[in-house]
């Protein structure tokens, strides 16, 4: 599904390397976990897969099923099937959520040459999976994110997740903010879409979420590298003792 | 913020915005009204002069009177300066250089219904959209129950082609026909009403339209009548070299209410064409008019070649206590606009409200935006305008709020927000605040922002490409204004802000 080979990336305006050579493989229907240091490169790294403007790729590739992610524009990957749940969801004021939402879904329909959805049938959609995201028609009304909850924003970015069906989802911290039973709302959510066809990679900071969205692989990012892989009992070892015996092993 | 609630008398629209997109999807491609229609035209001779004043008067069949206050206003005309005060850069008008008068030539003998009008010109109005057969309504929303009928006044170049609903119009009282058949047909109206709001004298470009104007559309509403239907004009022009000189008349009597709908487009020339309107309002004791334009004559190419000259008079009287009015205005096309609905709040306690889209991409200049005059007590005005320039547009908005010794306990609050999107075109701000009592409150809030990249990232990457995005996020900015447009433009209005936008970005 997704190869990363040996990625570099640094910052466009500045000279600040924040990515040293990434190494990462996810197999169709694996879910696999990214933990680290806070301002170890995750983020960067979602966002260089989704294709943020600001950073240069110097050396490396990431292919999605073959494909040359690097080289696409941000819908193209969007529409090829990668998925980003923001860290940071974006406010749009004055664009419904439900707007937002259609315009997304038939865009990527569009170009994929599949024929549209009703707004009818794309209605009843929406609502049934908004329900098991407790998230209500008030809030699909309300503009993208303005004035939504942190654990509102994140439980969107899972409803857009549930609606785009895409077959990479990467979710960065969509653990943060939640309250307990929002984390098992999300929780359900992903579960719901891990399927033989569809990869996660999820990062995040806690073992908490990896408590209920099991995964099949853990990767320790430090300084923008990959420094250790293991299965998810490496979660808990982070949990229980923190980065610095890993830090010290790898040197 | 704080909003007067009072004032804010506006419908919001439930889901006005839920189609945009398939709605903006549907309309690809550039300007699209930009074709012409090939008919056999009649002109008057090049040029202005006092026979082409006569001229047109002849050929509206008009009494005395009005030939006389054309020949009044045409020779103050020529003794005036075209203004230049305006934030907008355009070479000298020749005005002596263009036709004055264009009527096809099928038109000369009035057809007397719709059924007569020239296919010819039929087609162009089916092919813009405008139904001119009754049983076609201006198309439903999706999910909205019943397609509401709208009565349309066809202007072409120069002459009213037909005018729809007149029969049903008039069983409730309601006069809805080309200015022209208004003064043959109700003179004592139109004399007692014409120029009460814009005289003669108000501006150059007002004067010349007083000297000249060809046809518009006239509106009365009886006491106490709610107009059962929206009622629409439609400008067309079509003849090369020609200017359209449009006059509107509305009088909306004692606690009457209509809701007016103004739409154009042009089709595409490498040379300016002149258009220069005069909209007269008049509204007496608790009666209420909602204006809506949305203004989409031809911008001119990416380089700055050919385009409209819009220079508009608009103005609403609110004469009687209580009196209401709402100008909605999207403006997205011409190469040049200068245009200022105004309000003037004379009867106690009436409102004015004036919401305002305006779009400049590529070469485009806007001034526009809208003087609230404030005479009566207890009156109140708002402003909304939202200034969007791409490319190397300039948009100004420029706006006056006055406040009379006698206006006592009145309120404003204007609210202007610009969005720039690259860094080679310009937004300005120009408020003119007077404040000649110390019971009255002036609100101004203004910001100036840029299209955020964080959002436009965010909107990619979930698929949409990049002007999509860009249209989504400008909707948004608009959200306030486009929820005061009556359904059946809201959504034409979202679709031309995709389009106008096109290019913009990338
Ligand atoms: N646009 C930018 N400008 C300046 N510095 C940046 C930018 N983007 C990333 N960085 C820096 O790169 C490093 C990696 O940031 P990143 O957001 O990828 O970390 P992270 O692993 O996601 O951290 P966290 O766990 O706190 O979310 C940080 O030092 C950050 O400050
Ligand atoms: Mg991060």
């Amino acid at each position: 599904m997704l190869e990363i080979k040996n990625l570099h990336v640094k910052l466009e305006e500045e000279d600040k390397v924040i990515l040293r050579g990434v190494d990462l493989k996810i197999g169709a229907g694996e879910v696999h976990a990214i933990m680290g240091p806070n301002g170890s490169g995750k983020s960067t790294l979602s966002y260089v897969l989704s294709g943020r403007d600001g950073y240069e790729v110097t050396a490396g590739s990431a292919t999605l099923d073959g494909a040359e992610l690097l080289e696409m524009e941000p819908e193209d990957r969007a529409a090829a099937g990668l998925f980003l749940a923001f860290q940071y969801p974006v406010e749009i004021p004055g664009v419904g959520n439900m707007t937002f939402l259609r315009t997304a879904v038939n865009a990527q329909k569009k170009s994929r040459g599949e024929p549209e959805v009703s707004a009818a049938d794309f209605l009843k959609l929406v609502r049934e999976k908004a329900k098991t995201l407790k998230i209500d028609a008030e809030m699909l009304k309300r503009p993208v994110n303005v004035g939504f909850s942190g654990g509102e924003k994140k439980r969107n970015e899972i409803l857009q997740m549930a609606m785009l069906e895409p077959r990479m989802c990467i979710l960065d911290e969509t653990d943060s903010g939640l309250d307990v039973d929002a984390m098992k709302l999300v929780s359900d959510g992903v579960n719901a879409l891990r399927s033989e066809g569809r990869s996660f990679l999820v990062i995040t900071h806690y073992q908490r979420l990896l408590d209920h969205i099991k995964p099949d692989v853990v990767h320790i990012m430090a300084a923008g590298r990959i420094i250790k892989t293991g299965g998810p009992e490496l979660a808990l070892e982070v949990e229980n003792n923190g980065y610095a015996d890993i830090l010290n092993e790898v040197g | 913020m704080t909003m007067l609630e009072t004032v804010d008398g506006t419908e919001v629209r439930e889901g006005v915005d839920r189609e945009t997109i398939e709605t903006v999807q549907a309309m690809a491609g550039k300007y699209k009204y930009g074709w012409e229609t090939e008919i056999e035209m009649d002109y008057a001779p090049k040029g202005l002069s006092e026979d082409i004043v006569r001229l047109i008067s002849k050929k509206n069949n008009e009494p005395e009177w009005l030939l006389d206050w054309r020949l009044a206003a045409y020779q103050r005309w020529v003794k005036l300066e075209e203004p230049r005060w305006a934030m907008l850069n355009y070479p000298e008008i020749d005005y002596q250089d263009q036709f004055y008068y264009a009527t096809p030539k099928s038109m000369a003998k009035k057809p007397k219904s719709l059924d007569e009008v020239d296919p010819k010109l039929l087609a162009t109005y089916a092919k813009l959209g405008i139904p001119l057969k009754e049983q076609m309504l201006l198309a439903g929303v999706e999910g909205d129950a019943e397609p509401r009928k709208v009565a349309v006044d066809a202007v072409f170049d120069s002459v009213s082609v037909g005018t729809t609903f007149k029969a049903e119009l008039a069983k409730a009282g309601v006069i809805f026909c080309s200015i022209s058949e208004a003064v043959r047909e109700h003179p004592d109206l139109v004399k007692q009403y014409l120029g009460s709001v814009v005289p003669p004298s108000d501006n150059f470009f007002a004067t010349l339209n007083s000297a000249v104007f060809s046809d518009g559309s006239f509106v009365y509403i009886p006491k106490g009548t709610r107009c059962p239907m929206e009622l629409s004009t439609y400008f067309r022009i079509n003849a090369e070299n020609t200017g359209q000189f449009e006059r509107t008349l509305i009088v909306c009597d004692e606690g009457a209410y209509v809701s007016y709908l103004e739409g154009c487009t042009a089709p595409k020339r490498d040379t300016n064409q002149l258009h220069a309107a005069v909209v007269e309002i008049v509204i007496l004791k608790d009666a209420e008019v909602k204006y809506s334009t949305v203004q989409n004559w031809y911008p001119g190419d990416e380089n700055g070649v050919g385009g409209i000259y819009n220079f508009v008079t608009k103005r609403a009287d609110c004469r009687g206590d209580r009196a209401k009015v709402m100008w909605t205005q999207v403006e997205t096309g011409s190469a040049i606009t200068w245009k200022y609905p105004s309000c003037i709040l004379r009867g106690d306690d009436s409102q004015g409200e004036f919401y305002s889209i305006a779009i400049a991409n590529n070469a485009q200049q806007a001034d526009t935006g809208t003087k609230m005059v404030h005479l009566g007590k207890r009156t109140k005005s708002r402003i909304v305008s939202k200034g969007i320039s791409a490319g190397r547009a300039q948009n100004t908005y420029r706006g006056l709020v006055s406040m009379h010794p006698k206006a006592k306990d009145s309120r404003n609050y204007t609210q202007c927000d610009s969005l720039l999107i690259g860094d080679k075109c310009g937004a300005h701000t120009v408020p003119y605040i007077e404040v000649r009592n110390n019971s009255s409150r002036v609100e101004h809030e203004a910001t100036t922002s840029k299209v955020d990249d964080d959002q436009l990232f965010y909107c990619r990457s979930r698929g949409m490409d990049e002007e999509e995005a860009v249209a989504l996020v400008v909707n948004g900015f608009c959200k306030e204004v486009l929820q005061a447009l009556p359904m059946e433009f809201a959504m034409e209005a979202q679709s031309l802000v995709a389009i106008s936008l096109e290019g913009s970005v990338g």
